[in-house]
């Protein structure tokens, strides 16, 4: 049992990782919400005196605010049903006898090991260049017209892009879980003569119906998030602005600091309410 | 399973497994090629696969960039000072609320997760500005700080899951006997943690490693990681396919290889122990 000296103890282990959590959640929170309040040019004469709502009003009613809004929620809804369609199917075949599991396992993990700008420039240069890219290559060997991705479908190859590297997490986190699963209650479905698709829809899909879950809330914090993908690529460019990318270039290219924190404090308002869902889930599975 | 799969169904799997795998991976595989190639065969037409003279000129030349040790060292020296540091602060923490839990323990757990959620972009000129006053923009000591302290959150959270799993008897046993809170951690907590301690180490190396946020925007040219360094071929020498490739593989090949050993930590790590 612990003792009360074991407290006392215990408190000043667990203090320098909550005081340092603390501030920096707080001192950079606080320091956004004043400016979001402000009129604060730091290239245009510094702290121009408080603007009340201003700022927030301003961010979503500036014309670059509602194809924000679109691209974000076209880039992560795609991604999120691209990487947990195939991320299920992958991991089902994953999950089936074969020579050489392990081998193809890491084939299909590597994509998320690739640093960000490595995978964009990779892309952007190596497999999308308009004439020396692999696909242009391929566009032509069939007799087509190569695509200009990066500029034509721009916000389509961000996509892909994203994909490719989220594919792995979805696919390895769903076959934990298909691992995870009773393989008795699957062979007398089978048995009884249940056919695979039911045993899908009836027994497997259920079960994963929580990593599903899982994958949708972590990845979306994430997806929110994608920054370099977007700088390396297309800079922001041919409709491939985002929030956070939108926010970036208030704040870093344009230093409109005021302007920029409040479409911060909109972005943790969004982020926040993924994150209480996922909170929810992962502190059911503490107590459990 | 009770019965025999049949050798026809595994033959069907392997080979629809195989391919998918290796499209997946083609990226990589074609970076590794490419970077082996001359200028001109990396851009060949139609493009060649293996048949070409292989050579190593592309990594001479990348490696002859004045620059490129340094990027190298920045990367090395901020993705393990960040993964030392936090791993310093972490193991206390996480010591102390997984075996003298409180009430409030899970709160706390929970909200540190919360500050894990908070977007970078959000409180990007706060740290920008913060860095500046303090003389940290551009310097390899505010990025160990600040990757450190954006996945401290996640190695607090993997060594709880693991110190939990250390049965806490051998602790009340070590106590009867007398041993003194230091003797406990040091001679019986530390050896049975090392395993989960070393994979931690290993995820948020990786996590460090590829981190492309705070990396881009808080550095210019003395402190850039590789992250940087890549980037920096964005254009016009990203036409250099070749040594773009060679450049790009030096900076993935360690991180893949030491990924490869962490696939098992990183469910459960970037999971926050959800899915195990």
């Amino acid at each position: 049992m612990a003792t009360q000296q074991s407290r006392t103890t215990a408190r000043y282990m667990l203090a320098p990782a909550v005081v340092l959590l603390l501030g920096w959640m707080l001192v950079p929170l606080i320091m956004t919400l004043v400016f979001s309040f402000k009129r604060y040019l730091p290239l245009r004469g510094g702290d121009l005196g408080w603007t009340g709502f201003d700022n927030y009003i301003r961010f979503v009613t500036s014309s670059a605010f509602w194809p924000a809004v679109v691209t974000t929620l076209i880039l992560v809804g795609s991604v999120l049903i691209i990487t947990v369609v195939l991320g299920i199917l992958l991991a089902l075949l994953l999950n089936q006898p074969m020579w050489g599991q392990g081998i193809v396992r890491i084939l299909v993990i590597a994509p998320f090991f690739v640093m960000p700008t490595v995978t964009a420039l990779v892309w952007k240069n190596m497999f999308m260049d308009p004439v020396n890219g692999l696909l242009a290559h391929l566009w032509r060997f069939f007799g087509a017209e190569p695509v200009i991705w990066l500029s034509d479908v721009s916000l389509g190859s961000i996509v892909l892009i994203v994909s490719w590297q989220w594919l792995p997490f979805a696919t390895l986190i769903l076959l934990t879980a298909i691992q995870s699963l009773d393989g008795e209650q699957l062979e007398a479905a089978e048995m009884d003569g249940a056919p695979p698709f039911k045993r899908f829809a009836f027994i497997i899909l259920p079960h994963l119906g929580r990593a599903v879950t899982i994958v949708i809330l972590i990845q979306t914090i994430f997806l929110l998030a994608i920054f370099a993908e977007i700088f390396v690529t297309t800079g922001g460019a041919f409709g491939t602005r985002t929030l956070t990318y939108l926010i970036f270039q208030r704040v870093l290219e344009s230093q409109n600091v005021g302007l920029g924190s409040a479409g911060g404090v909109y972005a943790i308002i969004l982020a926040n309410i993924v994150a209480i869902f996922l909170m929810r889930i992962v502190g059911k599975n503490l107590d459990a | 399973m009770a019965r025999a799969v049949s050798q026809q169904r595994k033959i069907i799997n392997t080979t629809s497994a195989w391919v998918i795998g290796l499209l997946i991976f083609f990226p990589i595989l074609w970076t590794i090629l490419t970077s082996f190639k001359t200028e001109a065969t990396a851009i060949a037409d139609p493009p060649v696969f293996l048949n070409f003279t292989w050579t190593l000129e592309n990594y001479t030349a990348v490696l002859e960039r004045s620059n490129y040790a340094r990027f190298l060292w920045n990367s090395i020296i901020i993705a393990g000072g960040s993964t030392i540091l936090g791993l310093i602060i972490a193991i206390p923490a996480a010591w102390s609320m997984a075996f003298v839990p409180s009430k409030r323990t899970k709160d706390i757990l929970l909200w540190m997760l919360s500050t894990k959620m908070l977007p970078a972009v959000g409180v990007l000129y706060p740290i920008y500005l913060l860095f500046i006053k303090m003389g940290l923009l551009d310097s390899r000591l505010g990025l160990v700080v600040v990757l450190m302290l954006i996945n401290l959150p996640i190695i607090i959270w993997m060594l709880y899951t693991y110190f939990k799993e250390i049965p806490g008897e051998i602790l009340e046993a070590a106590r009867m006997d007398g041993a003194s809170l230091k003797e406990e951690v040091v001679y019986i907590l530390t050896p049975m943690a090392i395993p989960g301690i070393a994979s931690t180490m290993l995820l948020n190396f990786i996590l460090a490693w590829n981190e492309a946020f705070w990396t881009l925007n808080l550095t210019a040219a003395k402190a850039a990681p590789l992250t940087a360094f890549i980037a920096s071929y964005s254009s016009p020498e990203g036409l250099f396919f070749a040594k773009l490739s060679a450049a790009s593989t030096m900076a993935i090949a360690p991180i893949l290889i030491l990924g490869w050993f962490s696939q098992k930590q990183l469910v459960s790590g970037l999971t926050f122990g959800a899915v195990k």
